[in-house]
């Protein structure tokens, strides 16, 4: 090897892991809740200048939106906020859930039902459904069923979707092993497909879920403002942008929390074979 | 499904889907559903409007170039992610965060910061897109061979050289899963960006039939959104195809 | 007609044992056009380990599975004492390659699972599971998970549950081609054990060689695809032997060489 191409070898080694680094930035790298918090604190940092300068009249700083936040919590309004989005969400998660795994497993068990469903379905994931809205208005009116409806036709194509694959890929051994014992077809429903399929089936609900914030949202700001919806059109058509900012920040800190928790249970109850790993 | 031993495709029963439409429509069940038929002849009625075309050029703009920043972006973040971990550590958690945060909650403060015209769209769909990119090139990063890294490094690689040859190269297959599913985001960002903004492209033409109760035109546009994602979504169905001969060679 | 019975040299053990499975111009075509398996007879006598030996991918597992029921064949018919087979039965039980355990389920409930899904009662069907986890070596391991167990463990639950339903037949494809050697030596040595203790017929899968004739009475040559029966052979150890006298004996070695010799035939 020539002294050339030798000095080329550790030229690389920076993307692979970072060995020049300075001891005291190593062992902050080994421990991820420090990085978290120098994480959270820079972009805090970052927020805080940027209010400060300003880069924008609409944009407030950091602490003046986290003062709003507390005020906001402190007062009840928020929370009252949230309860009354959550009304729409829950009905429409609670609804898509039974209807969308209950179509979702009839799709992955029967394959007539898989052939007249799952086209539809796939299209029905991939388009802008949020575009659906004004005409949900148009029918239903401004009260809660279409805010219903929003976040259900958000939450339902990934939920079927999910329920039907985790069906259908059942592991095919699985299978054979509960044939080569005699199981009968509900038995093998219930005990082996079913069962494997039900952490896919969770975290379908989770995406669902995920799904179904957006549509909550996006019905209270287009249909009529409620909730946080309603603080979030109330506070910008005053100007109040630290309650604007707060109340969006606190809506998006509820839902990925909420989702969260919904990945820690599916981790924590439904995957045995992952809780040692994580 | 297989008819007298042949077998048809699955898309077939789209056409059910829209014979059911036509017979829902006809039934005049709901006010929601107008027929098929109907329906599509407002469709030839809009396409001859300006406006549809205007708000049709606004949207593919918006969406191209959000899309080409997220992917422009978001693909060597992930990648430097996946191969950096202080980087991972210091990103993850905001990726992650915005990757199931409710991101229509976001739209109205890009609205106050930008105002309602087409930067605010495109940057809805980059908020919308770009993180599926970045968690998808992560992955690829991740799942690149350590052995092909050792190669590049025997063999003299400079950093850029790695990246371009090997990084990017050998994540391709998540990367382009990354690509499609951040488009499909990309096009529900343009449509909830437009609705939202409501003054400009589709979103106006939606205020302006549903002041009107214009069912038929509202459906007539909602077909050529769902066209233009399904026609999206398969053509990079195709690409991503193509090359999984990538994805099996590298195990 | 190739039977068992044509052999010459049969052990005392197999001369007057009646088939206990009968196979009869077996063949299998795969809707892909793929042909399996191409006119097969033969014949299992009772309470013998027999071995299906061939290259890969020879149609070896599709022979076990379509006698186990698991697969229809295109021509032909199994008989397990005298009756067809048209799909599994509580006569015959299964060991599967890649375990097939249900990684949500403990051991014990994997164990159990075929006595489960026959409706015996939990308190019954536990001590049998246990009787039978026990005697495969995994006393203790009854609430463990199947990712908790290794590769060699894992199987052993799978032959747990196969033992437990109390069948009389145990077919078991390719049981060990995903444990390590130490461990698969370890397992064949408690396997020959648990066949001389559970007088049961066994019907073995491997592509090998060394295994084939450590473990078996009988061994099945098959072909390359189409697969047809190419040879039978008759494997006589001193099963009273320490193993590793075994591995050394020259009956051993000679079988050993002369299945190789018939096999390296159908190699490219």
């Amino acid at each position: 090897m020539t002294p050339t191409t030798r000095e080329f070898v550790p030229a690389a080694v920076p993307l692979g892991r970072p060995a020049s680094s300075p001891h005291s930035l190593q062992t902050l790298a080994s421990n991820p809740y420090a990085l978290r918090i120098v994480s959270f604190a820079i972009v805090a940092l970052a927020w805080e200048w940027a209010g400060r300068v300003p880069v924008s009249p609409s944009f407030p700083t950091f602490g003046e939106t986290a003062a709003a936040l507390f005020s906001m919590l402190a007062d009840g309004s928020l929370p009252a906020a949230f309860a009354n989005t959550l009304v729409p969400l829950a009905i429409g998660i609670a609804l898509s859930s039974v209807v969308g795994v209950a179509i979702g497993v009839a799709m992955g068990l029967n394959e007539k039902v898989e052939w007249f469903g799952v086209p539809i379905f796939i299209v029905l994931q991939a388009a802008p459904l949020a575009a659906l809205v004004p005409l949900l208005v148009l029918a239903y009116g401004i009260g809660v069923t279409t805010k219903v409806f929003v976040v259900c036709i958000m939450a339902m194509p990934v939920i079927v979707l999910n329920s039907f694959k985790a069906v259908r890929h059942t592991p095919h051994s699985l299978i054979e092993m509960g044939r080569s014992f005699m199981a009968n077809r509900p038995q093998l429903i219930g005990k082996i497909i079913l069962r494997s399929a039900t952490p896919v089936i969770f975290a379908g609900l989770r995406l669902g879920t995920a799904a179904g914030f957006v549509g909550a949202i996006l019905a209270e700001l287009l249909v009529t403002p409620t909730g946080v919806g309603d603080i979030i059109t109330y506070s910008q058509s005053t100007a109040d942008y630290p309650r604007m900012y707060a109340a969006i920040a606190g809506v998006i800190i509820v839902s990925v929390l909420f989702i969260e928790g919904l990945g820690w249970v599916e981790q924590r109850f439904l995957r045995p074979e992952k809780r040692s790993a994580s | 499904m297989i008819i007298n031993g042949t077998r048809v495709p699955a898309v077939f029963s789209l056409l059910i889907w829209a014979v059911l439409w036509e017979i829902v429509g006809r039934l005049g069940l709901t006010i929601l559903i107008p027929p098929l038929s109907t329906t599509i002849e407002k469709l030839v009625e809009i396409v001859g409007t300006p406006g549809f075309w205007d708000a049709l050029g606004l949207t593919l703009k918006t969406f191209v170039i959000g899309s080409v920043i997220s992917i422009l972006a978001g693909i060597p973040i992930g990648i430097l992610m996946g191969r950096l971990p202080v980087l991972d550590r210091l990103l993850l958690p905001w990726v992650n965060t915005f990757i199931s945060a409710p991101l229509s909650a976001l739209v109205p403060v890009v609205m106050a910061l930008f105002g309602f015209g087409e930067t605010t769209i495109i940057l809805t769909v980059v908020l919308f897109a770009i993180w599926i990119i970045i968690l998808d090139a992560r992955a690829g990063a991740h799942a690149i061979s350590p052995s092909l890294v050792e190669m590049a490094r025997v063999y003299g690689a400079t950093n850029w050289q790695a990246f371009s040859k090997i990084f990017v190269l050998s994540a391709m297959p998540e990367i382009l899963t990354g690509v499609r599913l951040g488009l499909l985001r990309a096009v529900k960002g343009v449509i909830i960006g437009q609705l939202l903004v409501s003054v400009v492209g589709f979103g106006r033409l939606f205020e302006i039939y549903s002041s009107n109760f214009l069912m038929e035109h509202m459906w007539a546009l909602l077909l050529v959104l769902f066209a233009l994602a399904s026609a999206i979504d398969t053509a990079f169905g195709l690409i991503e195809r193509r090359v999984e001969h990538f994805a099996s060679s590298r195990n | 007609m190739i039977g068992l019975q044509a052999q010459t040299a049969a052990p005392p053990l197999a001369a007057d044992a009646a088939p206990i499975v009968e196979v009869r111009g077996l063949s299998k075509i795969y809707p892909g056009g793929v042909e399996a398996l191409n006119d097969i007879s033969l014949s299992f006598p009772e309470g013998e380990l027999t071995t299906l030996l061939g290259p890969s991918g020879c149609g070896k597992t599709t022979l076990l599975k379509i006698i186990a029921g698991l697969l229809q064949p295109t021509g032909g018919e199994v008989r397990v004492r005298g009756r067809a087979v048209t799909g599994p039965g509580p006569e015959r039980s299964f060991v599967f390659q890649d375990f097939a355990l249900m990684p949500w389920a403990t051991v014990i409930r994997n164990a159990a699972f075929g006595l489960e899904l026959r409706g015996v009662p939990r308190s019954e069907r536990e001590a049998v599971a246990e009787k039978y986890i026990a005697s495969v070596g995994l006393k203790g391991f009854e609430t463990k998970y199947p990712h908790e167990l290794s590769g060699g463990m894992r199987q052993r639950v799978g032959l747990a549950r196969a033992l437990a339903v109390n069948a009389d037949i145990v077919m078991m494809d390719e049981p060990f081609s995903a444990v390590d050697e130490q461990t698969r030596r370890q397992f064949q040595e408690d396997m020959l054990r648990l066949v001389a203790q559970e007088r049961k017929t066994f019907l073995f899968v491997t592509h090998s060689i060394e295994e084939a004739v450590y473990v078996s009475n009988r061994i099945v040559l098959l072909s390359r695809r189409p697969s047809r029966v190419s040879e039978i052979i008759d494997v006589n150890l001193p099963r009273d032997s320490e193993p590793d006298q075994i591995r050394r004996h020259p009956a051993y070695l000679d079988t050993v060489e002369g299945i190789w010799q018939t096999l390296k035939r159908y190699l490219d």
